[in-house]
Protein backbone atom coordinates (compact mmCIF):
# COMPACT_ATOMS: atom_id res chain seq x y z
CA UNK A 1 0.00 0.00 0.00
CA UNK A 2 1.63 3.49 -1.20
CA UNK A 3 0.21 6.49 0.71
CA UNK A 4 -0.57 9.72 -1.87
CA UNK A 5 -0.42 12.74 -0.97
CA UNK A 6 -3.88 13.19 -0.18
CA UNK A 7 -4.19 10.32 2.20
CA UNK A 8 -0.97 11.75 3.34
CA UNK A 9 -2.58 15.30 4.40
CA UNK A 10 -5.56 13.56 5.74
CA UNK A 11 -3.04 11.49 8.51
CA UNK A 12 -1.19 14.88 9.49
CA UNK A 13 -4.22 16.08 10.05
CA UNK A 14 -5.97 13.44 11.54
CA UNK A 15 -2.50 13.75 14.03
CA UNK A 16 -3.06 17.30 14.23
CA UNK A 17 0.51 18.22 13.17
CA UNK A 18 0.69 20.66 10.68
CA UNK A 19 2.97 19.99 7.79
CA UNK A 20 3.37 22.60 5.06
CA UNK A 21 1.65 21.81 1.33
CA UNK A 22 5.42 21.26 -0.03
CA UNK A 23 6.34 18.50 2.69
CA UNK A 24 3.65 16.10 2.06
CA UNK A 25 5.33 14.69 -1.04
CA UNK A 26 8.43 13.17 0.84
CA UNK A 27 5.95 12.49 3.68
CA UNK A 28 4.12 10.27 1.46
CA UNK A 29 7.08 8.54 0.63
CA UNK A 30 8.55 8.10 3.91
CA UNK A 31 5.13 6.78 5.17
CA UNK A 32 5.21 4.47 2.53
CA UNK A 33 8.72 3.14 2.92
CA UNK A 34 7.70 2.53 6.15
CA UNK A 35 4.59 0.84 5.12
CA UNK A 36 6.18 -1.36 2.38
CA UNK A 37 8.38 -2.77 5.49
CA UNK A 38 5.04 -3.30 7.44
CA UNK A 39 3.15 -5.56 4.45
CA UNK A 40 5.93 -8.66 5.31
CA UNK A 41 3.34 -9.01 7.87
CA UNK A 42 1.55 -10.73 5.12
CA UNK A 43 3.57 -13.27 4.46
CA UNK A 44 2.52 -14.96 8.39
CA UNK A 45 -0.46 -17.11 8.04
CA UNK A 46 -2.36 -15.89 11.43
CA UNK A 47 -5.26 -18.01 11.06
CA UNK A 48 -7.19 -18.93 14.04
CA UNK A 49 -4.58 -16.67 16.10
CA UNK A 50 -6.10 -14.29 19.16
CA UNK A 51 -4.45 -10.67 18.40
CA UNK A 52 -2.18 -10.29 21.81
CA UNK A 53 -4.05 -7.84 24.39
CA UNK A 54 -2.32 -8.72 27.68
CA UNK A 55 1.31 -8.53 27.37
CA UNK A 56 1.90 -10.78 30.82
CA UNK A 57 -1.17 -13.16 31.76
CA UNK A 58 -3.08 -11.37 34.07
CA UNK A 59 -6.15 -10.02 35.26
CA UNK A 60 -6.10 -6.03 35.39
CA UNK A 61 -6.26 -4.77 39.48
CA UNK A 62 -9.30 -3.88 40.74
CA UNK A 63 -9.85 -1.17 43.15
CA UNK A 64 -12.92 0.59 44.75
CA UNK A 65 -14.95 3.51 42.60
CA UNK A 66 -13.94 5.97 44.67
CA UNK A 67 -11.29 9.87 44.21
CA UNK A 68 -8.32 8.78 45.29
CA UNK A 69 -6.71 11.95 44.48
CA UNK A 70 -7.03 15.53 44.03
CA UNK A 71 -8.06 19.08 45.88
CA UNK A 72 -4.86 20.99 43.95
CA UNK A 73 -5.97 23.03 41.12
CA UNK A 74 -2.53 25.06 41.52
CA UNK A 75 -0.45 21.98 41.19
CA UNK A 76 -2.35 20.70 38.59
CA UNK A 77 -2.48 23.96 36.52
CA UNK A 78 1.76 25.11 37.14
CA UNK A 79 2.54 24.15 33.96
CA UNK A 80 -0.03 25.33 31.88
CA UNK A 81 1.24 27.50 28.97
CA UNK A 82 -1.52 29.69 29.62
CA UNK A 83 -3.84 29.32 33.34
CA UNK A 84 -6.31 31.84 34.36
CA UNK A 85 -8.51 31.87 37.18
CA UNK A 86 -8.53 28.22 38.09
CA UNK A 87 -8.61 26.77 34.62
CA UNK A 88 -6.95 26.02 31.08
CA UNK A 89 -6.84 29.00 28.73
CA UNK A 90 -7.78 28.39 25.25
CA UNK A 91 -8.18 30.24 21.82
CA UNK A 92 -11.83 30.39 21.08
CA UNK A 93 -13.02 26.71 20.26
CA UNK A 94 -16.80 27.97 18.45
CA UNK A 95 -17.12 30.53 15.63
CA UNK B 1 43.70 3.00 43.64
CA UNK B 2 40.25 3.77 41.95
CA UNK B 3 39.05 7.09 41.71
CA UNK B 4 35.17 7.01 43.73
CA UNK B 5 33.49 7.83 40.72
CA UNK B 6 34.74 4.68 39.14
CA UNK B 7 33.74 2.14 41.50
CA UNK B 8 30.74 -0.05 41.15
CA UNK B 9 27.48 -0.32 43.12
CA UNK B 10 28.52 -2.86 45.86
CA UNK B 11 32.43 -1.27 45.99
CA UNK B 12 30.84 1.52 46.79
CA UNK B 13 28.10 0.00 49.08
CA UNK B 14 30.49 -1.95 50.74
CA UNK B 15 33.13 1.10 51.83
CA UNK B 16 30.16 3.07 52.79
CA UNK B 17 29.20 0.31 55.34
CA UNK B 18 32.81 0.30 56.13
CA UNK B 19 33.07 4.23 56.69
CA UNK B 20 35.88 4.04 54.30
CA UNK B 21 34.28 6.79 51.76
CA UNK B 22 31.00 8.77 52.49
CA UNK B 23 28.17 9.30 49.70
CA UNK B 24 28.74 13.19 50.02
CA UNK B 25 32.36 12.02 48.55
CA UNK B 26 31.00 10.17 46.20
CA UNK B 27 28.90 12.27 44.96
CA UNK B 28 30.99 14.98 44.77
CA UNK B 29 33.60 12.84 42.42
CA UNK B 30 31.08 11.93 40.49
CA UNK B 31 29.81 15.88 39.85
CA UNK B 32 33.55 16.73 39.30
CA UNK B 33 33.65 14.16 36.77
CA UNK B 34 30.38 15.58 35.42
CA UNK B 35 31.86 18.76 35.28
CA UNK B 36 34.88 17.84 32.90
CA UNK B 37 32.35 15.82 30.53
CA UNK B 38 30.40 18.45 28.41
CA UNK B 39 31.89 17.05 25.29
CA UNK B 40 30.18 13.82 26.27
CA UNK B 41 26.88 15.76 26.28
CA UNK B 42 25.47 12.73 28.21
CA UNK B 43 23.68 15.13 31.65
CA UNK B 44 21.53 17.75 30.10
CA UNK B 45 20.17 18.61 33.56
CA UNK B 46 22.46 19.30 36.44
CA UNK B 47 21.23 18.90 39.74
CA UNK B 48 23.72 19.24 42.23
CA UNK B 49 22.51 20.99 44.94
CA UNK B 50 19.98 17.84 45.50
CA UNK B 51 22.64 15.72 45.06
CA UNK B 52 24.19 16.95 47.76
CA UNK B 53 21.40 16.84 50.20
CA UNK B 54 20.33 13.38 49.51
CA UNK B 55 24.30 12.48 49.95
CA UNK B 56 23.87 14.08 53.43
CA UNK B 57 21.05 12.57 54.42
CA UNK B 58 22.52 9.11 53.01
CA UNK B 59 25.26 9.54 55.45
CA UNK B 60 23.26 10.26 58.35
CA UNK B 61 21.49 6.50 57.65
CA UNK B 62 24.67 5.01 56.97
CA UNK B 63 25.98 6.58 60.20
CA UNK B 64 22.91 4.88 61.80
CA UNK B 65 23.56 1.56 60.42
CA UNK B 66 19.98 1.27 58.95
CA UNK B 67 21.27 1.84 54.96
CA UNK B 68 19.83 -0.25 52.32
CA UNK B 69 22.30 -1.13 49.01
CA UNK B 70 21.74 1.66 47.33
CA UNK B 71 22.04 4.18 50.06
CA UNK B 72 24.48 7.18 48.55
CA UNK B 73 25.08 5.48 45.63
CA UNK B 74 25.15 8.64 43.09
CA UNK B 75 22.80 7.55 39.49
CA UNK B 76 21.87 9.33 36.77
CA UNK B 77 18.67 9.45 35.83
CA UNK B 78 17.47 9.83 31.92
CA UNK B 79 15.11 12.13 30.97
CA UNK B 80 12.03 9.96 30.56
CA UNK B 81 11.35 9.57 34.28
CA UNK B 82 9.32 12.78 35.83
CA UNK B 83 11.38 13.75 38.83
CA UNK B 84 9.64 16.21 41.25
CA UNK B 85 10.30 20.16 40.44
CA UNK B 86 13.19 19.28 38.26
CA UNK B 87 12.91 19.38 34.05
CA UNK B 88 11.92 16.08 32.89
CA UNK B 89 11.45 16.47 29.27
CA UNK B 90 11.92 13.48 27.12
CA UNK B 91 14.74 15.24 25.36
CA UNK B 92 11.65 16.66 23.47
CA UNK B 93 10.93 20.38 22.82
CA UNK B 94 7.32 20.03 23.47
CA UNK B 95 7.64 19.61 27.20
CA UNK B 96 10.59 22.76 27.14
CA UNK B 97 9.96 24.42 30.68
CA UNK B 98 7.58 21.28 32.57
CA UNK B 99 8.78 20.43 35.57
CA UNK B 100 6.53 17.83 37.04
CA UNK B 101 4.56 18.06 40.41
CA UNK B 102 5.03 14.59 41.46
CA UNK B 103 8.27 12.11 41.50
CA UNK B 104 7.87 8.41 39.12
CA UNK B 105 7.35 5.19 41.17
CA UNK B 106 10.88 4.57 40.01
CA UNK B 107 12.72 7.41 41.37
CA UNK B 108 10.78 7.70 44.80
CA UNK B 109 11.55 3.94 45.04
CA UNK B 110 15.07 4.77 44.79
CA UNK B 111 15.55 7.97 46.62
CA UNK B 112 13.54 6.14 49.77
CA UNK B 113 16.57 3.43 49.50
CA UNK B 114 18.85 6.46 49.55
CA UNK B 115 20.24 6.66 46.25
CA UNK B 116 21.31 10.02 44.98
CA UNK B 117 20.26 12.03 41.78
CA UNK B 118 23.28 13.62 39.76
CA UNK B 119 21.15 15.04 37.25
CA UNK B 120 18.97 14.15 34.20
CA UNK B 121 20.47 12.34 31.58
CA UNK B 122 20.15 12.48 27.29
CA UNK B 123 18.02 10.10 24.92
CA UNK B 124 16.22 10.37 21.78
CA UNK B 125 13.09 12.64 21.82
CA UNK B 126 10.36 10.40 23.82
CA UNK B 127 12.56 7.23 23.37
CA UNK B 128 12.08 7.22 19.72
CA UNK B 129 16.00 6.37 18.02
CA UNK B 130 18.68 4.15 17.81
CA UNK B 131 21.42 6.45 18.22
CA UNK B 132 20.37 9.61 20.58
CA UNK B 133 20.25 11.84 17.40
CA UNK B 134 16.83 12.45 17.85
CA UNK B 135 17.33 14.59 21.02
CA UNK B 136 16.36 18.42 21.39
CA UNK B 137 19.19 18.89 23.33
CA UNK B 138 21.99 17.83 20.87
CA UNK B 139 23.36 14.09 20.27
CA UNK B 140 25.28 12.47 23.61
CA UNK B 141 28.77 11.07 22.31
CA UNK B 142 29.99 7.51 23.17
CA UNK B 143 32.80 7.83 25.60
CA UNK B 144 34.71 5.60 23.20
CA UNK B 145 36.73 6.76 19.82
CA UNK B 146 38.89 4.65 17.59
CA UNK B 147 39.52 7.98 15.39
CA UNK B 148 38.39 11.53 14.73
CA UNK B 149 34.89 10.29 14.30
CA UNK B 150 32.34 10.91 17.22
CA UNK B 151 30.48 7.34 17.78
CA UNK B 152 27.03 7.11 18.96
CA UNK B 153 26.47 6.04 22.38
CA UNK B 154 23.02 4.25 20.92
CA UNK B 155 19.88 4.77 21.93
CA UNK B 156 17.54 5.60 23.12
CA UNK B 157 19.04 5.51 26.58
CA UNK B 158 22.28 7.18 25.16
CA UNK B 159 23.17 9.39 27.62
CA UNK B 160 22.62 7.06 30.58
CA UNK B 161 25.02 4.74 28.45
CA UNK B 162 27.60 7.32 27.96
CA UNK B 163 27.57 8.37 31.43
CA UNK B 164 28.09 5.35 33.16
CA UNK B 165 30.61 4.38 30.97
CA UNK B 166 32.59 7.30 31.50
CA UNK B 167 32.31 7.03 35.09
CA UNK B 168 30.28 10.37 35.33
CA UNK B 169 27.97 8.20 37.97
CA UNK B 170 28.01 4.46 39.22
CA UNK B 171 24.92 3.67 37.38
CA UNK B 172 21.58 5.38 35.99
CA UNK B 173 18.05 4.66 34.56
CA UNK B 174 17.49 3.68 31.03
CA UNK B 175 14.02 2.52 29.97
CA UNK B 176 13.24 -0.12 27.14
CA UNK B 177 11.06 -0.27 24.15
CA UNK B 178 12.59 -2.41 21.61
CA UNK B 179 16.64 -2.41 23.30
CA UNK B 180 16.46 1.29 23.96
CA UNK B 181 18.40 -0.42 27.23
CA UNK B 182 20.30 -3.00 25.95
CA UNK B 183 21.87 -1.32 22.43
CA UNK B 184 23.34 1.65 23.97
CA UNK B 185 24.60 -0.81 26.79
CA UNK B 186 26.20 -2.72 24.28
CA UNK B 187 27.62 0.16 21.89
CA UNK B 188 29.19 1.33 25.49
CA UNK B 189 30.15 -1.64 27.16
CA UNK B 190 28.00 -1.43 30.32
CA UNK B 191 25.45 -3.88 31.35
CA UNK B 192 21.76 -3.33 30.65
CA UNK B 193 18.71 -4.96 32.20
CA UNK B 194 15.50 -4.81 30.55
CA UNK B 195 13.16 -6.88 33.17
CA UNK B 196 10.00 -8.58 32.67
CA UNK B 197 7.27 -6.37 31.40
CA UNK B 198 5.30 -5.33 34.45
CA UNK B 199 8.26 -6.39 37.28
CA UNK B 200 9.22 -1.98 37.34
CA UNK B 201 6.04 0.27 37.87
CA UNK B 202 5.75 2.53 34.66
CA UNK B 203 3.79 5.12 36.52
CA UNK B 204 5.48 8.60 36.04
CA UNK B 205 7.85 7.28 33.62
CA UNK B 206 6.92 9.35 29.99
CA UNK B 207 4.93 6.71 27.82
CA UNK B 208 6.09 5.58 24.81
CA UNK B 209 4.49 2.41 24.10
CA UNK B 210 2.95 1.00 26.53
CA UNK B 211 2.54 -2.24 26.32
CA UNK B 212 6.35 -2.75 25.65
CA UNK B 213 8.01 0.03 28.16
CA UNK B 214 9.79 -0.64 31.23
CA UNK B 215 12.55 0.49 33.17
CA UNK B 216 15.43 -0.72 33.97
CA UNK B 217 19.14 -0.58 35.51
CA UNK B 218 22.38 0.53 33.38
CA UNK B 219 25.53 -0.52 35.28
CA UNK B 220 28.80 -1.67 35.12
CA UNK B 221 28.44 -4.60 36.32
CA UNK B 222 26.07 -8.03 36.09
CA UNK B 223 26.00 -7.55 40.28
CA UNK B 224 24.87 -3.92 40.07
CA UNK B 225 22.41 -4.54 37.70
CA UNK B 226 21.39 -7.12 40.47
CA UNK B 227 20.86 -4.98 43.34
CA UNK B 228 19.66 -1.95 41.34
CA UNK B 229 16.79 -3.92 39.92
CA UNK B 230 16.04 -4.76 43.63
CA UNK B 231 15.21 -0.70 44.17
CA UNK B 232 13.77 -0.46 41.64
CA UNK B 233 11.20 -3.14 41.25
CA UNK B 234 8.25 -3.83 43.06
CA UNK B 235 3.94 -4.12 42.66
CA UNK B 236 2.66 -0.42 42.58
CA UNK B 237 -1.46 0.30 42.33
CA UNK B 238 -0.82 3.19 39.96
CA UNK B 239 0.02 0.80 37.24
CA UNK B 240 -2.44 -1.42 36.58
CA UNK B 241 -0.08 -3.62 34.71
CA UNK B 242 2.75 -3.68 37.10
CA UNK B 243 2.71 -7.59 38.91
CA UNK B 244 1.71 -8.10 42.37
CA UNK B 245 5.00 -10.31 42.72
CA UNK B 246 7.16 -9.89 45.91
CA UNK B 247 10.65 -8.82 44.61
CA UNK B 248 13.71 -12.04 45.23
CA UNK B 249 16.97 -10.74 46.55
CA UNK B 250 18.47 -10.78 42.81
CA UNK B 251 21.96 -10.23 44.04
CA UNK B 252 21.68 -13.56 46.15
CA UNK B 253 20.80 -15.50 42.77
CA UNK B 254 24.71 -15.12 41.49
CA UNK B 255 25.52 -18.54 42.21
CA UNK B 256 27.99 -18.39 39.33
CA UNK B 257 26.32 -22.22 39.08
CA UNK B 258 24.64 -22.84 35.76
CA UNK B 259 25.32 -26.30 35.67
CA UNK B 260 23.03 -28.31 33.95
CA UNK B 261 21.56 -25.42 32.78
CA UNK B 262 20.35 -25.16 29.16
CA UNK B 263 21.37 -22.54 26.87
CA UNK B 264 19.21 -21.82 23.87
CA UNK B 265 21.28 -20.74 20.46
CA UNK B 266 18.13 -19.45 18.19
CA UNK B 267 19.08 -20.15 14.41
CA UNK B 268 17.17 -17.17 13.17
CA UNK B 269 19.55 -14.63 14.83
CA UNK B 270 22.26 -15.75 12.28
CA UNK B 271 21.67 -12.65 9.92
CA UNK B 272 22.59 -12.16 6.59
CA UNK B 273 25.43 -9.74 6.50
CA UNK B 274 26.83 -9.53 10.30
CA UNK B 275 29.88 -8.90 10.72
CA UNK B 276 32.62 -11.68 11.42
CA UNK B 277 33.19 -10.27 15.16
CA UNK B 278 29.57 -10.68 16.02
CA UNK B 279 29.14 -13.87 14.79
CA UNK B 280 32.38 -15.31 16.67
CA UNK B 281 31.60 -13.23 19.66
CA UNK B 282 28.16 -15.44 19.97
CA UNK B 283 30.07 -18.39 19.22
CA UNK B 284 32.69 -17.89 22.35
CA UNK B 285 29.56 -16.67 24.40
CA UNK B 286 28.13 -19.95 23.65
CA UNK B 287 31.40 -21.67 24.34
CA UNK B 288 31.78 -19.78 27.88
CA UNK B 289 28.75 -21.01 29.00
CA UNK B 290 29.48 -24.59 27.60
CA UNK B 291 32.54 -24.39 29.78
CA UNK B 292 30.81 -23.54 32.67
CA UNK B 293 28.70 -26.61 32.47
CA UNK B 294 25.55 -25.63 30.57
CA UNK B 295 24.36 -27.40 27.73
CA UNK B 296 24.00 -25.48 24.37
CA UNK B 297 21.01 -26.17 22.46
CA UNK B 298 19.92 -25.11 19.13
CA UNK B 299 16.67 -23.89 19.40
CA UNK B 300 14.22 -22.15 16.48
CA UNK B 301 12.33 -18.92 17.05
CA UNK B 302 10.47 -19.35 13.90
CA UNK B 303 8.68 -15.82 13.59
CA UNK B 304 11.92 -13.81 14.66
CA UNK B 305 11.70 -12.19 11.26
CA UNK B 306 8.77 -10.73 11.54
CA UNK B 307 9.62 -9.03 14.68
CA UNK B 308 10.66 -5.41 13.92
CA UNK B 309 7.81 -4.93 11.20
CA UNK B 310 5.05 -6.52 13.88
CA UNK B 311 6.99 -3.47 16.32
CA UNK B 312 6.67 -0.93 14.21
CA UNK B 313 3.01 -1.26 13.42
CA UNK B 314 2.35 -1.94 17.31
CA UNK B 315 4.70 0.91 18.74
CA UNK B 316 4.01 3.31 16.94
CA UNK B 317 0.36 2.72 17.21
CA UNK B 318 0.55 2.94 21.02
CA UNK B 319 2.86 5.82 20.67
CA UNK B 320 0.35 8.16 18.76
CA UNK B 321 -2.36 7.69 21.13
CA UNK B 322 0.03 8.07 24.22
CA UNK B 323 1.78 11.28 22.75
CA UNK B 324 -1.89 13.15 21.89
CA UNK B 325 -2.11 14.34 25.67
CA UNK B 326 0.74 16.92 24.35
CA UNK B 327 -1.35 19.64 22.68
CA UNK B 328 -0.25 22.64 24.16
CA UNK B 329 -2.83 22.79 26.78
CA UNK B 330 -1.84 21.59 30.11
CA UNK B 331 1.92 21.38 29.80
CA UNK B 332 5.02 22.22 27.92
CA UNK B 333 5.28 24.23 24.67
CA UNK B 334 2.36 25.83 22.70
CA UNK B 335 3.05 27.66 19.24
CA UNK B 336 2.82 30.84 19.02
CA UNK B 337 -0.44 31.32 17.17
CA UNK B 338 -1.64 33.90 14.59
CA UNK B 339 -4.66 36.09 14.35
CA UNK B 340 -7.26 34.35 14.44
CA UNK B 341 -5.73 30.80 15.18
CA UNK B 342 -8.42 28.39 16.75
CA UNK B 343 -8.01 25.59 19.02
CA UNK B 344 -6.99 23.27 15.94
CA UNK B 345 -4.29 25.59 14.56
CA UNK B 346 -3.12 25.81 17.51
CA UNK B 347 -2.87 21.98 18.37
CA UNK B 348 -1.52 21.43 14.94
CA UNK B 349 1.35 24.40 15.10
CA UNK B 350 2.19 23.31 18.78
CA UNK B 351 2.75 19.40 17.64
CA UNK B 352 4.79 20.38 14.28
CA UNK B 353 6.71 22.75 16.26
CA UNK B 354 7.33 20.75 19.60
CA UNK B 355 7.94 17.50 17.65
CA UNK B 356 11.05 16.25 16.07
CA UNK B 357 10.93 14.90 12.72
CA UNK B 358 11.32 11.25 13.76
CA UNK B 359 8.58 11.22 16.55
CA UNK B 360 6.15 12.82 13.83
CA UNK B 361 6.77 10.12 11.21
CA UNK B 362 6.06 7.48 14.11
CA UNK B 363 2.56 9.32 15.54
CA UNK B 364 1.76 9.65 12.01
CA UNK B 365 2.12 6.18 10.91
CA UNK B 366 0.62 5.14 14.11
CA UNK B 367 -2.47 7.70 13.42
CA UNK B 368 -2.86 5.93 9.94
CA UNK B 369 -2.36 2.16 11.00
CA UNK B 370 -5.26 2.79 13.67
CA UNK B 371 -7.38 4.54 10.88
CA UNK B 372 -10.73 3.16 10.01
CA UNK B 373 -10.19 0.86 7.02
CA UNK B 374 -6.43 -0.01 7.99
CA UNK B 375 -7.16 -0.94 11.76
CA UNK B 376 -7.42 -5.02 10.71
CA UNK B 377 -5.06 -4.81 8.21
CA UNK B 378 -1.72 -3.55 10.02
CA UNK B 379 -2.68 -3.42 13.96
CA UNK B 380 -4.74 -6.36 14.50
CA UNK B 381 -2.30 -8.26 11.96
CA UNK B 382 0.83 -7.49 13.92
CA UNK B 383 -1.15 -7.76 17.57
CA UNK B 384 -1.39 -11.67 16.49
CA UNK B 385 2.05 -11.89 14.93
CA UNK B 386 3.25 -10.55 18.21
CA UNK B 387 1.24 -13.37 20.04
CA UNK B 388 3.10 -15.79 17.66
CA UNK B 389 6.87 -14.15 18.47
CA UNK B 390 5.54 -14.88 22.45
CA UNK B 391 4.58 -18.46 21.54
CA UNK B 392 8.11 -19.12 19.77
CA UNK B 393 9.65 -18.24 23.26
CA UNK B 394 7.15 -20.19 24.99
CA UNK B 395 7.82 -23.20 23.33
CA UNK B 396 11.13 -22.88 23.53
CA UNK B 397 11.07 -22.29 27.68
CA UNK B 398 8.54 -25.06 27.54
CA UNK B 399 11.21 -27.74 25.73
CA UNK B 400 13.52 -26.74 28.68
CA UNK B 401 15.25 -24.20 27.48
CA UNK B 402 16.72 -21.61 30.53
CA UNK B 403 18.02 -18.99 28.98
CA UNK B 404 18.96 -17.92 24.96
CA UNK B 405 22.16 -16.51 24.33
CA UNK B 406 21.88 -13.91 21.13
CA UNK B 407 24.15 -11.18 19.60
CA UNK B 408 22.95 -7.76 21.29
CA UNK B 409 23.75 -5.68 18.15
CA UNK B 410 24.04 -6.31 14.33
CA UNK B 411 27.07 -3.91 15.00
CA UNK B 412 28.97 -1.81 16.42
CA UNK B 413 28.46 1.83 17.83
CA UNK B 414 28.64 3.76 14.17
CA UNK B 415 29.71 7.41 13.90
CA UNK B 416 27.22 10.30 14.71
CA UNK B 417 25.79 11.27 11.29
CA UNK B 418 26.68 8.35 9.69
CA UNK B 419 22.73 7.39 9.52
CA UNK B 420 21.35 10.77 8.42
CA UNK B 421 21.27 9.62 4.49
CA UNK B 422 19.86 6.20 5.27
CA UNK B 423 16.15 5.61 5.31
CA UNK B 424 14.16 5.41 8.67
CA UNK B 425 14.33 1.51 8.39
CA UNK B 426 17.85 0.95 8.12
CA UNK B 427 18.28 2.95 11.61
CA UNK B 428 15.22 0.12 13.13
CA UNK B 429 17.46 -2.80 12.41
CA UNK B 430 19.67 -1.77 15.28
CA UNK B 431 16.43 -3.23 17.31
CA UNK B 432 16.57 -6.57 15.00
CA UNK B 433 17.95 -8.63 18.11
CA UNK B 434 16.48 -6.74 20.96
CA UNK B 435 12.75 -6.14 20.04
CA UNK B 436 11.61 -9.74 20.05
CA UNK B 437 11.80 -9.88 24.06
CA UNK B 438 9.65 -6.57 24.58
CA UNK B 439 7.12 -7.86 21.91
CA UNK B 440 7.37 -11.20 24.02
CA UNK B 441 7.45 -8.55 27.45
CA UNK B 442 10.64 -11.28 28.72
CA UNK B 443 13.44 -9.73 30.88
CA UNK B 444 17.19 -9.23 28.73
CA UNK B 445 20.19 -8.43 29.52
CA UNK B 446 23.40 -7.43 27.36
CA UNK B 447 26.68 -8.02 28.85
CA UNK B 448 29.62 -6.79 27.72
CA UNK B 449 31.47 -9.66 26.14
CA UNK B 450 34.63 -8.45 24.08
CA UNK B 451 36.21 -5.48 21.81
CA UNK B 452 35.41 -5.82 18.07
CA UNK B 453 38.99 -5.45 15.67
CA UNK B 454 38.59 -2.21 15.51
CA UNK B 455 38.46 -1.94 19.77
CA UNK B 456 35.15 -0.67 19.61
CA UNK B 457 32.93 -3.08 22.89
CA UNK B 458 30.70 -5.43 21.36
CA UNK B 459 27.64 -7.15 23.63
CA UNK B 460 26.16 -10.40 23.71
CA UNK B 461 22.12 -10.66 24.86
CA UNK B 462 20.58 -13.56 27.08
CA UNK B 463 16.68 -13.81 27.44
CA UNK B 464 14.98 -15.17 30.09
CA UNK B 465 12.13 -16.95 31.35
CA UNK B 466 9.31 -14.24 32.54
CA UNK B 467 9.62 -13.08 36.16
CA UNK B 468 13.15 -15.27 36.33
CA UNK B 469 15.62 -12.11 36.32
CA UNK B 470 17.66 -13.90 39.02
CA UNK B 471 18.28 -16.93 36.83
CA UNK B 472 18.87 -14.62 33.98
CA UNK B 473 21.34 -12.42 35.79
CA UNK B 474 23.08 -15.98 37.11
CA UNK B 475 23.69 -17.04 33.57
CA UNK B 476 24.58 -13.21 32.72
CA UNK B 477 27.36 -13.33 36.14
CA UNK B 478 28.94 -16.48 34.63
CA UNK B 479 29.30 -14.55 31.19
CA UNK B 480 30.82 -11.80 32.59
CA UNK B 481 33.29 -13.22 34.66
CA UNK B 482 34.05 -16.19 31.65
CA UNK B 483 34.83 -12.69 28.92
CA UNK B 484 36.58 -10.94 31.94
CA UNK B 485 35.36 -7.64 29.76
CA UNK B 486 37.70 -4.81 31.66
CA UNK B 487 38.74 -2.38 28.95
CA UNK B 488 37.62 1.12 29.68
CA UNK B 489 37.54 3.87 26.90
CA UNK B 490 40.25 6.17 27.11
CA UNK B 491 39.76 9.57 28.34
CA UNK B 492 39.80 12.11 25.47
CA UNK B 493 37.19 14.33 26.64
Amino acid sequence: MSIDIDTARRVAHLARIAVKEQDLPALAAELSGMLAFMEQLNEVDVDGIEPMTSVTPMRLKRRADVVTDGGMPDKVLSNAPDAREGFFAVPKVME
Amino acid sequence: MTALNELTIAEARDALRRGETTALALTEACLAAIEGAGALNAFVHHTPEIAREQAKAADARLARGEAPAMCGIPLGIKDLFCTRGVPSQAASTILRGFRPEYESAVTSQLFEAGAVMLGKLNMDEFAMGSSNETSCYGNAVNPWKIDDRKLTPGGSSGGSAAAVAADLCLAATGTDTGGSIRQPAAFTGIVGLKPTYGRVSRWGIVAFASSLDQAGPMTKTVRDAAIMLGAMAGPDARDSTCADLPVPDFEAALTGDIRGRKIGIPREYRMEGMPAGIEALWHRGAEMLRDAGAEIVDISLPHTKYALPAYYVVAPAEASSNLARYDGVRYGYRARLAQGDGITEMYEKTRAEGFGKEVQRRVMVGTYVLSAGFYDAYYNRARKVRALIRRDFEQAFAAGIDAILTPATPSAAFGLGEMAAADPVAMYLNDVFTVTVNLAGLPGIAVPAGLDARGLPLGLQLIGRPWEEGELLNHAHVLERAAGFVSKPAKWW
